[in-house]
């Protein structure tokens, strides 16, 4: 296990994340010869697509799926190229002259960096239903997660809500791994179809499309299919069941375990804490680093990659990171020789196909974003739907200036659970647009740390001679 | 709400709240948590409303417990140990820890 105190003072390169982009991006670096450390917080490295692919206890490959299992070679090529790859490392802060702070096992340091490539991933995108918060509902990525890394499969009376090609594996998984699904809610909009048709084409010439049918098919063949436009956990002090409706028709179903997705955004907060400019996306509906062709951000040196860039799924983030690792290269070591960035990114063009098809077809619908009443927003801080717009309406014109008002996006989570909620629900009650509200202005450390981490950094001589008398 | 696929990995003995449940090495507290049917692990600061892991990923910060004397560690990211002592989280921290 490395430890803080293994790590050198600087790195020509330190990648963010060790998902498909950072993995991609650190194998790239290395083997061109940039000294290159991978941080990830995680017990291993993966990220979320392939989480725990090195060490995952669910043996019979045919339960997670051959998509799953490619994981293993990215991962294996980044532990061979030499990069220090180290999990269990929990980055809190990224300034814009490239200083990492990264907390390891209790000890903190400060790490400079020629360059830095962010590859934090994505994020479930907040589903903010009555009941949400209650025992018993978790987001579909979350019973994924447990079903990679530990082997664990639901077992009691499970309902499975919301949209999304990530919805419709979970629901392959669990029947794969002898699961049980009592019921699939899905609340994406028929009227989508509207907006999707005119990319039909070019989903159809996609690898999304065949996988996409038999995933459906494979569902639908075991577990009822239900479209919903309404979605309430009810419950006391756990989730008891679940009603939905459609219309005027309303519907109760007892549950053990609800599972909730609708899709995936870009996990923001290490790229804003560091200065990386964003803007408002409005086909994917959430907020992205602005980035060039070779994912450079508006910050010398700081690049963002994989789906933190833009949701365009995994094997895309693996193309993505290997063009931010080749600037990395051209920029430190021009003389390197590096993979020939013109088929990289023919490469990732491929991959973009069918990707505005699968937004436009599973864009959840506006009630399901933007809650109303007594619906909890802000989870930390336990603030409701009511409270922000009305909130809103007493003239406050953003999530900053909100806090004041609400504590709303103040708790543990610094918004990360919550922020785009706020973001359009501001947006809707004053008529104005998500990217005129803008989102949170995120400050490091970006996640907590203890004082005692803190008291662990080096103090250089001249930072003790100034406090000192 | 959860069952394991197969008792694969060593046998680690964590004690949650002083009572012992059986994880397994690749664990993390919130997983073993999980598996234990352990249906919440903590009561909210504000009204007191019992909360459970809801990502697992590191975001949501629902599954904070005390882990070996050290508050609000987010459980889904802290592998399990042998001996660990995780206590779950009890409404508004009390003053002196």
């Amino acid at each position: 296990m490395t430890k803080a105190s293994d790590l050198a003072p600087s790195y020509d390169l330190v990648v963010i994340g060790g998902g498909p982009a950072g993995l991609a991006a650190a194998a790239l670096a290395a083997r061109a010869g940039l000294t290159t450390v991978l941080f990830d917080e995680n017990p291993g490295v993966g990220g979320q697509i392939y989480r725990a692919i090195t060490f995952s206890p669910v043996k019979d490959r045919a339960v997670l799926g051959e998509d799953y299992w490619a994981g293993a070679e990215l991962a294996a090529e980044a532990k061979a190229s030499g990069a220090l790859i180290v999990t269990g490392a929990t980055v809190w802060s990224l300034d814009p002259t490239r200083l990492v702070g990264v907390s390891i096992a209790g000890q903190a340091r400060l790490i400079e960096a020629k360059r830095v490539i962010i590859a934090t991933g994505s994020l479930e995108r907040p589903f903010p239903v009555p009941g949400w918060t209650l025992p018993g509902v978790m987001s579909a990525g979350g019973a994924q997660t447990v079903l990679k890394a530990q082997g664990l499969v639901p077992n009691g009376k499970t309902v499975l809500a919301g949209g999304g090609p990530l919805m419709w594996l979970l629901a392959a998984q669990i029947l794969r791994a002898g699961g049980k699904i009592d019921a699939v809610l899905d609340t994406t909009p028929r009227k989508n179809w509207l907006r999707a048709l005119a990319h039909l084409p070019d989903f159809v010439l996609s690898p999304y499309f065949a996988k996409g049918l038999k995933l459906l098919r494979e569902v639908r063949a075991k577990v009822r299919v239900i479209r919903v436009d309404r979605l309430e956990a009810v419950g006391d002090d756990k989730l008891r069941e679940v009603v939905f409706g459609k219309g005027d028709n309303e519907r109760r179903m007892p549950a053990d375990l609800l599972l909730l997705h609708q899709g995936v955004v870009p996990n923001v907060n290490l790229a804003l804490a560091a200065g990386v400019a964003h803007a408002w996306n409005e086909r994917q509906l959430c907020f992205e680093p602005v980035l060039d062709e070779d994912f450079n951000s508006s910050v010398p040196g700081i690049s963002v990659a994989g789906d933190g860039a833009g949701i365009a799924g995994g094997t895309a983030a693996a193309e993505r990171g290997r063009i931010a690792a080749i600037a990395a290269v051209r920029a430190l070591k021009p003389e390197a020789s590096v993979p020939d960035l013109q088929i990289v990114r023919q490469k990732l063009q491929r991959e973009a196909m069918g990707r505005a098809f699968l937004d436009w077809l599973n864009r959840p619908a506006d009630s399901f974003r933007q809650p109303e009443g007594d619906t909890i927003v802000c989870r930390c801080e336990e603030v409701t739907a009511r409270q922000v717009r009305d909130t809103a309406d007493l003239g406050c014109e953003g999530p900053n200036q909100m806090k004041a008002f609400l504590r709303c996006g103040m708790g543990p989570c610094q918004g990360r659970l919550r922020g785009l909620t706020v973001t359009e629900l501001i947006a809707a009650q004053r008529g104005t647009t998500p990217a005129e509200v803008g989102y949170y202005r995120l400050r490091p450390p970006v996640k907590p740390i203890t004082l005692s981490e803190l008291a662990s950094l080096p103090i250089a001589e001249a930072e003790r001679k100034a406090v000192e008398r | 709400m959860f069952k394991r696929l197969a008792e694969t990995g060593a046998a680690v003995a964590i004690t949650v709240d002083g009572r012992q449940i059986a994880a397994r090495a690749g664990d993390t507290v919130a997983a073993a948590l999980i598996a234990a049917g352990i249906d919440h692990c903590r009561t909210t600061p504000v009204s007191g409303a019992p909360r459970a892991p809801y990502c697992l990923m590191g975001v949501c910060f629902e599954c904070l417990v005390t882990v070996d004397g050290v508050g609000s560690r987010q459980g889904c990211l802290v592998p399990v140990r042998d001996g660990m002592a995780v206590e779950t989280q009890t409404g508004k921290r009390e003053a002196g820890r």
